[in-house]
């Protein structure tokens, strides 16, 4: 899971990384308190779990109560790719010198934690110039290529130490932690020649989630993902209107892109893994009934050794419960699919042997 | 360089050749079983499983099973092992196997911490073992050995490699090629976590010079850049088989996880559009449906003739 800003920054300050002053809030009500707690000047800014806030107006300045009263609603109604406003962080202003670059990150090409570090910072990671890349095993940082680091970058006395103290910090959080990424950016070098974090990002491995209960406050799910991670399931809610379910992840993906070539918007990718039972499927349409955009359902499972009228039987009992009561395009691949045709005859699910047929009837049926 | 055939098939003059031995770690738990019993039937050697606290007990009436990897390996020779235990006990399974001296291992387990994958990882290194894996469906060479979870139906023998990250694509994608005529020489499964054991690059190294290869299928998807990494390595090496690509996740939003731990794009970093621009670039036609790739593949080798 990605952090939300002030979430990565609680973790900073554990970690003892020199951050502003800041506060979060969820309304404008307990933000007018941190204003005044705060004083003015301050930063205004949303917090969403992606990238890309400054560009979308996600990050504002405020002088005075006015632009309080003002800008504080606006950035909380603001939507980016997607996502809504999770809270507000009101944050001291700053008064920077230069602005950084420093991340740690899982190098997934070369298999092993890689630092990124830049004199140059302050802009999005692909626009970041003079890059210093140094790879790091599992994520162990030395007093001595910390310093390295630091020379390259061209920082000096006070700051070089201060860097140095940041990095090493970083290593051991990321290490702790068992994050996928953390960075700071920027990181800054204010007019005392102190270094602050003014912005965080970390992602964790959500795998390792069972050694981690601290990070579990930070997780985020609506109750949908968490019945469908009960299941075992994986589920991305989108905002179409064909729901996509099939078995395996590449599968799914698969069905999505030619389901949005064929000019099919999908309302959510299901994956019920790797094998395909009466229950898992049943239980997947019980998802799918609780999202209420939902027009059709387009169901592509390459069964192997299933037998799909075992996955039949599912359909028909959620049409018998009354689960569902929308059209189902299926591609049933595996044993005993004539059979499995002839249980559904007259029900609203229909089976085609390709999926390619199957996408089309569903684009044409949820027009209708 | 791993010699992948050596390891899975052996040499004519070996006394196992194509019958080499295989180890099922969590061999009696229900998964586990289900799969040893499945590659028996497709005619892998499982020679031994094991289970702590189980040992004496024979599976199946049949293999015996053992309490740790060092007496399983002591008592068969085996070097082939594939791993069917929780996602967080694999690490300690896995190290078990590679200290006793397994040279091919298998990780069937999804959702492992990438730490552990790593630590693995360091340890075949040193020891001079591959892993295949983990979140992987598994190896193959169609008709002689199955060390994995595949369904048996969509493979036949045959002079196509097969590279895939996802299970059911590769199972989806062979099906396609072999009703098209296309068997394949071997399949291997990358796995869709974001550190993998053998990497796309990794594989193609294993296969690349298979005297009688007539081509490959790379199913990719999006995540990671190993698919850019392979299409350079396709364009450095020289490597002129007909080959052809998939890249699933073209219409997947940014920064979501797409049900594998690896399919994620981050900003450009893992779209689908950089890993068919690299692609294009490798002269590779990259299929736009799994239904596809046996046309594609068919037109390049009408033009390679």
């Amino acid at each position: 899971m990605q952090l939300l800003e002030f979430q990565a920054k609680e973790l900073f300050r554990e970690y003892g990384i020199n951050l502003l002053r800041s506060i979060s809030s969820t309304n404008i009500e307990e933000g007018r308190k941190h204003a005044k707690e705060l004083g003015y000047p301050f930063v205004i800014k949303i917090q969403v779990p992606v990238g890309g806030r400054g560009k979308a107006g996600g990050i504002q300045k405020c002088q005075n109560d006015d632009e309080f009263e003002l800008k504080y609603p606006q950035v909380m109604d603001l939507t980016i790719k997607g996502e809504k406003a999770r809270a507000i962080l009101l944050e001291k202003m700053a008064d920077i010198k230069k602005e950084l670059y420093l991340s740690l990150f899982l190098n997934r090409s070369k298999r092993c934690y890689t630092i990124i570090a830049s004199a140059e910072g302050g802009v999005e990671i692909e626009s970041v110039k003079n890059q210093i890349i140094k790879e790091v095993g599992l994520g162990e940082v030395s007093d001595e290529l910390a310093k390295e680091v630091a020379k390259e970058m061209g920082l000096e006395g006070n700051t070089a130490e201060q860097f140095v103290d940041t990095l090493k910090k970083l290593s051991e959080l990321t290490i702790e932690k068992e994050a996928e990424l953390v960075e700071i950016n920027p990181l800054a070098i204010m007019q005392d020649d102190s270094i602050m974090a003014l912005d965080g990002k970390f992602v964790t491995d959500d795998n390792s989630n069972f050694r981690h209960p601290e990070l579990q406050k930070y997780q985020e799910k609506t109750e949908i993902e968490e019945q469908a991670e009960k299941s075992g399931f994986s589920l991305v809610e989108l905002d179409g209107d064909i729901a996509v379910v099939g078995n395996g992840a590449g599968l799914v993906m698969s069905t999505l892109d030619m389901l949005s070539d064929n000019g099919g918007k999908p309302a959510c990718f299901l994956d019920v893994g790797g094998g395909a039972t009466t229950e898992s499927v049943y239980e997947a349409l019980t998802l799918i009934s609780k999202l209420d955009r939902v027009k059709g359902i387009l169901v592509n499972l390459y069964g192997g050794i299933v037998k799909t009228t075992v996955v039949a039987e599912a359909f028909l009992k959620a049409y018998e419960d009354n689960l569902i009561d929308l059209p189902v395009f299926a591609r049933l691949k595996g044993t005993e699919s004539d059979k499995a045709k002839e249980m559904l005859q007259g029900s609203r699910t229909n089976i085609f042997d390709s999926v390619e047929e199957a996408i089309n009837a569903a684009v044409m049926g949820v027009k209708k | 360089m791993t010699d992948i055939f050596g390891l899975l098939k052996g040499k004519p003059e070996d006394p196992d050749y194509e019958k080499k031995g295989v180890i099922v770690q969590g061999i009696t738990g229900s998964y586990g079983s289900l799969h040893a019993s499945n590659m028996v039937s497709y005619g892998t050697n499982v020679v031994a499983g094991v289970t702590p606290g189980k040992g004496g007990q024979t599976w199946n009436d049949s293999v015996p099973i053992y309490n740790t990897m060092q007496e399983a390996v002591d008592a068969t020779n085996a070097k082939i092992s594939i791993i069917f235990v929780p996602a967080k006990f694999f690490l300690g399974a896995a190290k078990e196997a590679l200290e006793a001296g397994i040279k091919l291992l298998v990780a069937i387990p999804e959702h492992v911490p990438i730490r552990d994958t790593m630590e693995t990882l360091e340890l075949a290194n040193k020891k001079g073992a591959v892993i295949i894996g983990p979140n992987t469906p598994g190896i193959m060479i169609p008709e002689l050995i199955k060390v994995g979870i595949m369904p048996p139906m969509p493979f036949k023998a045959g002079k196509i490699a097969v590279l895939s990250k996802s299970g059911t694509l590769l199972y989806e994608i062979s099906d396609a090629l072999t009703n098209a005529g296309f068997g394949q020489s071997i399949t291997i499964g990358i796995g869709g976590d974001p550190i993998n054991g053998t990497r796309l690059i990794d594989a193609f190294d294993m296969v690349k010079d298979i005297p009688d290869l007539e081509g490959m299928v790379v199913v990719g998807e999006i995540g990671g850049d190993s698919e850019e990494m392979l299409a350079q390595r396709i364009i450095d090496s020289g490597f002129n088989k007909p080959t052809v690509a998939y890249i699933a996740g073209r219409a997947a939003p940014k920064e979501k996880r797409m049900g594998h731990a690896g399919a994620i794009v981050m900003g450009n970093y893992g779209s689908a559009e950089s890993k068919i621009s690299m692609f294009n670039k490798a002269n590779i036609p990259v299929a736009k449906r799994p239904a596809e790739v046996p046309v594609l593949l068919a037109g390049k080798m009408e033009k390679s003739d």
